[in-house]
């Protein structure tokens, strides 16, 4: 039965998450938008009490250890996992992106342990935080392309390379690190890695200073003859030239819904200020009449509005699919695509419709049009998801639509 | 009365109207059969559910009883929706689509057209067992993919299609048992195919909450004045379904015979929607009795206020529905024909400044059927939908005409001709924005 509401049963997580924004996240959003780099101590707490939600939800947790995907579809329908963690995630960014990615324990990193690691390393890399090392200064959206190596030689992996922007590169524990075992077999080739930071050969060279979500820090680092165990490598070593990316490509039919969802949360933030910041200048929302009789910014604020429902309902759409065992790699690009760019539209005008106030520092308007930003490009620019979503839809492989 | 009396008078209705779908010989040229068969049987099966319920209780199932919703996030559909669906898709393709155009050129939809779309089944399915037709439970969700199926194979002939389903619906949801007595059986059986509803009026910047068409009361009524626009089936309809204002009482709906004095209708030609023969009403001094008022006396209160909204944000789902069939269509269309068309020594499609715009097509297009589709899950679900109908009819307004000019941009000077279905979606796409009203899901 088509019925699209968020169900009584996650409204529990979806509450906790929201006073965590509220109560942790807000009060210090500025505070950490002008110190970069330096460590919120705060999230120590935090990372305790999401420890606490995880554990005492069950399978349902609001982090990223909820984004197991569904083998096969049980009787009934399922909203599970994925959806909690994209609602949870949704929360979480209404009070700050920055913060939310900084939370220890709940990287990307561990987004891929949890989707692919076999059920031995799952409790070895138990508790562990993991960031996740993909982009390098040659091979950006081309992730294909990248030149990391990774061979073996006796129990041991040796990595040699570089990698840039890694979101929680540099306080994480251990970093997920995209190699290939052989450039010449293209991304079939290509396997992530379990690298613990202090292995000797890693090191963090150097934090970016950015346009926005400044509380988290971003990392550049190189792997120069670093040695890791054997059994570090995230699926198998086996290169299946017929499957291509397949394990490591996979994970982003759980992330990408993620960042749909960060996006979601902070453009509601935007919205859910310019509004009310516009009805003490006397603009009220009413969801009636003719859009054209009503003032400009009144029907700004409704378009937003349905555009940013659109990104919503998109993101839970591929959270279902997830949780019900239904591919989703299409939907899951659908709901980043339209999620980031209604995001990043929504709080460039927030700031425009609210002026001066808007503009300054005083309000936080001007910091989420800066952090928005960053929701259009990571995890797959804007660009990337609509060669994803074209191939699906014409039938393309990457070699023929590229 | 005793048990086996109430057992057929229940049945009675349900079963006429389901016999109606299995004699059709549409069915069969469709190759529907099984599907047919299947809809007849869980369609008995409840007939005789409900009449043994009936006859336990004596007294059978209310119209306004809502389905119970698991209260979970769901995007599955009932079998029934399925198959009614599967129906719907291939009368789409195999019925609507070929004779589109010609019917676009005449201003009509083809003869007998109404006729083969009531055998079908959608109107006996709309209308509940009790009220004689063969539905377990109305629902805006089947209503809405109705729309939506049917605007895939053509958004005009939908339109010609959907004027008295509305016209059923409005009747089902708020009409007195009079008036549900005097007008569904005829529409359930076929003996009339044409009914309509006009709240839309002719000046710009239009409000159904603000209309300039008035009811005045009288001795004997309600005096009808003003004028009507885009019209389906305006010169045929044997009842048309008039939003007016009572003065001091507020919007309300009436049903007015079009050959009553002082109705008149005149041919009115449109950028699209063409072939539903749209007509402008023109209502003079028209006299109505007091129970013209769909709900009876009843609506004059609250009652009849909380039922017009109701209709306003039904409206708003119905063209809702109708965008997000009619852009699919064009989504439909421009993949393979952008996938054959060579420019350049390759297909057009592996340029990215063509991919990406169909990708933004479908982008859109799901992001117009969520919105919908949670409009109508609130109106089944018994929620509120003012805000989600509001947000749906804005988003369509503005992503359905973006998909008809991406699809005309898409195929280039072919787009632009009329050997290509596109131009005319176009034309249709265009009345999203501009239609509030005049269907009702």
């Amino acid at each position: 039965m088509i019925y699209l509401e968020v169900p009584k049963s996650l409204k529990p997580i979806v509450n906790q998450a929201h006073q965590v924004a509220k109560h942790v996240f807000r009060p210090i959003s500025r505070k950490y938008d002008r110190a970069e780099h330096e460590y919120p101590k705060e999230l120590d707490m935090l990372a305790a009490l999401m420890d606490g939600l995880s554990a005492g939800s069950g399978e349902r947790g609001a982090g990223v250890d909820g984004l197991r995907r569904e083998e096969e579809r049980k009787e009934g329908v399922r909203n599970g996992g994925n959806m909690s963690t994209c609602l949870g995630l949704t929360e979480l960014c209404w009070g700050d992106v920055g913060l939310a990615l900084s939370i220890p324990r709940q990287g990307l990193g561990n987004a891929a342990i949890t989707a692919v690691a076999d059920g031995e390393q799952k409790k070895r890399f138990h508790g562990v935080w993991a960031a996740m090392a993909i982009t390098e200064p040659g091979a950006g959206s081309d992730s294909a392309n990248i030149r990391t190596t990774a061979q073996l030689d006796g129990d041991e992996w040796v990595l040699n390379g570089e990698k840039i922007y890694v979101t929680a590169g540099s306080r994480a524990d251990s970093v997920v690190v995209w190699a290939t075992l052989d450039r010449n077999l293209g991304r079939a080739a290509i396997k992530s890695f379990v690298v613990a930071h202090g292995t000797p050969g890693m090191e963090v060279v150097r934090l970016d200073k950015k346009l926005g979500i400044r509380a988290s820090d971003t990392a550049s680092i190189t792997l120069t003859d670093c040695r890791i165990p054997k059994n570090n490598i995230l699926g198998t070593a086996d290169i299946d030239t017929k499957k291509g990316f397949g394990g490591v490509m996979q994970t982003f039919d759980n992330t990408r819904p993620i960042v749909a969802g960060m996006a979601v949360g902070l453009a509601r933030a935007a919205l859910e200020h310019t509004r009310a910041l516009l009805a003490k200048e006397g603009v009220e929302v009413r969801y009636r009449g003719s859009l054209f009789n009503k003032s400009a910014a009144e029907a700004e604020l409704i378009r937003m509005e349905a555009d940013w429902e659109a990104g919503r309902l998109l993101m839970l759409k591929a959270a279902w699919m997830a949780d019900n065992g239904i591919p989703n790699s299409m939907e899951a690009s659908m709901s980043k695509a339209k999620a980031a760019r209604v995001a990043n539209r929504v709080t460039l005008r927030c700031v425009e419709l609210c002026g001066g106030v808007g503009y300054a520092e005083d309000e936080l308007l001007e910091k989420w049009a800066r952090d928005s930003k960053i929701l259009d490009i990571f995890e797959g620019t804007q660009q990337i998801q609509l060669l994803i979503i074209a191939r699906r839809l014409l039938g393309k492989r990457s070699s023929e639509l590229r | 009365m005793d048990n086996e009396k109430i057992i057929n008078e229940v049945m009675g209705g349900g079963l006429r109207a389901l016999n109606r779908i299995a004699e059709s010989s549409l069915v069969e040229r469709l190759g529907l059969e099984e599907r047919t068969q299947q809809l007849v049987y869980e369609g008995a099966k409840r007939v005789a559910e409900t009449a043994a319920k009936a006859a336990k209780r004596l007294s059978p199932k209310r119209a306004s009883e809502r389905p119970r919703t698991s209260r979970k996030f769901d995007l599955s559909l009932s079998e029934e929706q399925q198959l009614m669906r599967d129906t719907l898709r291939r009368f789409a393709d195999e019925v609507m689509q070929p004779a589109a155009r010609e019917a676009d050129d005449q201003g009509a939809p083809p003869d007998g057209f109404l006729d083969t779309f009531s055998e079908l089944g959608a109107i006996a399915m709309s209308v509940p067992e009790a009220l004689g037709g063969a539905a377990e439970q109305v629902s805006a969700v089947s209503q809405m993919l109705i729309a939506e199926d049917l605007a895939r194979g053509d958004m005009g002939l939908a339109y010609a299609a959907l004027a008295p389903l509305s016209f059923v619906n409005a009747v089902v949801a708020w009409g007195d048992e009079r008036q549900q007595a005097m007008l569904l059986r005829p529409l359930v059986d076929g003996e009339e195919t044409e009914a309509t509803v006009a709240v839309v009026e002719p000046h710009p910047l239009f409000d159904p909450g603000a209309l300039r068409t008035t009811a005045k009361k009288s001795s004997s009524g309600y005096t009808l004045n003003g004028e009507k626009s885009a019209v389906a089936l305006a010169g045929t309809a044997k009842w048309i379904l008039v939003a007016a204002e009572i003065p001091k009482i507020g919007p309300r709906m009436f049903i007015v015979e079009r050959d009553a004095p002082g109705v008149y209708v005149t041919d009115e030609p449109a950028m699209g929607l063409r072939s539903a023969s749209l007509g402008r009403l023109k209502l003079d001094g028209v006299s109505v009795p007091h129970d013209a008022l769909l709900g009876g006396e009843a609506a004059l209160k609250s009652r009849g206020k909380a039922a017009y909204r109701d209709a306003v944000d039904r409206a708003r789902v119905a063209w809702g529905a109708m965008a997000v069939g009619a852009s699919q269509a064009v989504l439909d269309y421009v993949v393979p024909y952008c996938n054959d068309r060579v420019a350049f020594g390759e297909p057009i499609s592996h340029r990215q400044a063509v991919a990406f715009m169909i990708a933004d097509i479908g982008i859109e297009v799901e992001s117009m059927r969520m919105l919908v589709y949670r409009a109508a899950g609130r109106i089944d679900a018994g929620l509120k939908c003012q805000r989600e109908a509001y947000l749906a009819r804005t988003l369509c307004a503005d992503k359905a005409m973006e998909v008809g000019t991406n699809g005309v941009q898409l195929l280039g000077g072919a787009g632009f001709i009329k050997d290509h279905p596109i131009e005319m979606w176009y034309r249709h796409l265009r009345a999203v924005g501009v239609m509030d009203g005049n269907l009702l899901v």
